[in-house]
């Protein structure tokens, strides 16, 4: 499987958070989001309470995609230490958030993986692995889709498209081949097959720069192809835009798309969207501990508003569940057309 | 303003300026625009793949970009809206060819 080097690897100037802002900062746009959500009568917005706690436990992946929005890949180092994590779990075990979403860059390769969802699921909640698949087929990591059954999590796997050529341009040569032999495993195992509980649900990024398709129409598309081609099944398709952040940053900026994408996601912008978005009902936990809105705000370095606790190790649940939202022009890549979270289509 | 050659990509987005000579004119186009390519008895789908094929006939470069981002956001791919112009690229080699009878009846008429 190919890999390239990522942005701070490079020492790209897109790897700064900063230079990121700024240049997103510089697009002229039809409106401000703030401006958009005003005339939506949501601004400002706000959040409405905690019901998903994503945490990212680093930025390590065995791959490189070109729409990565962590800048994630095998020469990052940042992972998530011991008492962050100890903190994430604390908050769930004396708070009733129902869902733990973990997310990374490829969040099975923590050290601690297995005992972090192996107690959250203790806690009786609901645990999501956004898993790349290829991590699940690498000699050192077979234990992966096991060990997912067996604590009953919830999979959100990547695959953008039910074709090796847009796949393996967006994620790198030989992915999509490797995806087909995980998602065949999670199948061997009762996932996404009805009446084990066991759920399976696949995400599409557009390859380029352009919006998703209509959710219900694709996962007709992907569950058909998907079972013709290589006899997989799954429960549900994620449609998910692209974000102008990061290495889908970087791609605009080398198509010189960036201004057009902007202004596409702008003129995009759905009010029904805009009041689903899904930092109204989730906290985003960084490798360091550090809060968000989202993981988009996290990698842009944009901080929960003043006066907020902005560690989970000063977590504040009374504060929080109503707090304000930090907002930028990346957000109207969560109420473009119909909408985009971390499930899907929102409108 | 770019009016330096026929056609700028950027001006597709001003194409709401047309209006401005006949804005009734406009509103109409307008709402039977939006109602052609509306969901219907064709899936929004396979309009976008006709109209990206009839850009194509016509040659309208802003109607080609138009349509090449709608046909990938409506959830096609290159194959598809290349088999797309390809018929599009047959009716109009097609539609020379078959007057070739045209051509066949007046030899028809000169000859011998």
């Amino acid at each position: 499987m190919r890999v390239l080097p990522t942005l701070q690897k490079q020492r790209h100037p897109l790897a700064s958070a900063t230079a990121q802002r700024a240049r997103l900062a510089e697009v002229r746009l039809p409106r401000s989001f703030e401006a958009a959500l005003d005339g939506a009568g949501l601004f400002p917005l706000r959040a409405t309470g905690i019901e998903v706690l994503q945490i990212n436990l680093g930025r390590r992946c065995n791959q490189t995609c070109r729409h990565c929005h962590v800048d994630a890949g095998p020469d990052r180092t940042e992972v998530m230490p011991a008492d962050v994590a100890e903190a994430c779990l604390r908050v769930l075990a004396e708070t009733a958030i129902p869902t733990l979403d973990i997310t990374g860059g490829a969040p099975e390769l923590h050290p601690e993986f297995r005992a972090i969802v192996a107690r959250a699921a203790g806690l009786g909640r609901h645990v999501i692995d956004r898993c790349n698949l290829t991590i699940t087929q690498l000699p050192n990591y077979r234990w992966i889709a096991p060990f997912l059954a067996e604590h009953r999590v919830e999979v959100t796997a990547s695959l953008p498209y039910f074709q090796s050529r847009q796949t393996d341009a967006q994620r790198g040569e030989g992915v999509f081949e490797e995806s087909v032999a995980a998602l065949r495993e999670l199948n061997a195992l009762g996932y996404g097959r009805p009446g084990t509980g066991l759920v399976l649900n696949l995400v599409t990024n557009p390859v380029g720069a352009f919006l998703p398709p209509d959710q219900q129409a694709a996962e007709r598309d992907w569950k058909r192809e998907l079972e013709r081609r290589h006899g997989i099944v799954f429960d549900r398709l994620f449609t998910i835009t692209n974000m102008p952040i990061s290495r889908f940053l970087e791609h605009l900026e080398t198509k010189g798309q960036t201004e057009a994408y902007l202004t596409r996601l702008a003129r995009g912008f759905n009010p029904a969207a805009a009041a689903g978005v899904m930092c109204r009902t989730t906290l985003s936990v960084a490798w360091d501990g550090s809060l968000y809105d989202c993981d988009f705000n996290q990698m842009l370095e944009l901080p929960l508003g003043e006066g907020l606790a902005r560690d989970i190790r000063e977590f504040d649940p009374a504060r929080l569940e109503r707090r304000p939202i930090a907002l930028g022009p990346h957000c109207f890549g969560c109420t473009a057309g119909a909408g985009s979270s971390c499930g899907g289509a929102v409108a | 303003m770019n009016d330096s050659h026929y056609y700028h990509a950027p001006d597709l987005a001003r194409f709401a300026e047309v209006g401005k000579g006949a804005p009734d004119l406009w509103d109409k186009f307008q709402a039977w625009y939006g109602a052609v390519f509306a969901e219907g008895a064709l899936s929004a789908r396979e309009k976008a793949l006709i109209a990206l094929a009839v850009s194509h006939a016509v040659q309208c470069p802003y109607c080609i970009d138009a349509y090449t981002t709608a046909s990938l956001e409506q959830g096609s791919n290159e194959e598809q809206m290349t088999e797309a112009i390809h018929v599009a690229a047959a009716i109009r080699g097609g539609a020379s060819l078959v007057h070739g009878v045209q051509m066949r009846n007046h030899l028809e008429r000169l000859g011998m």
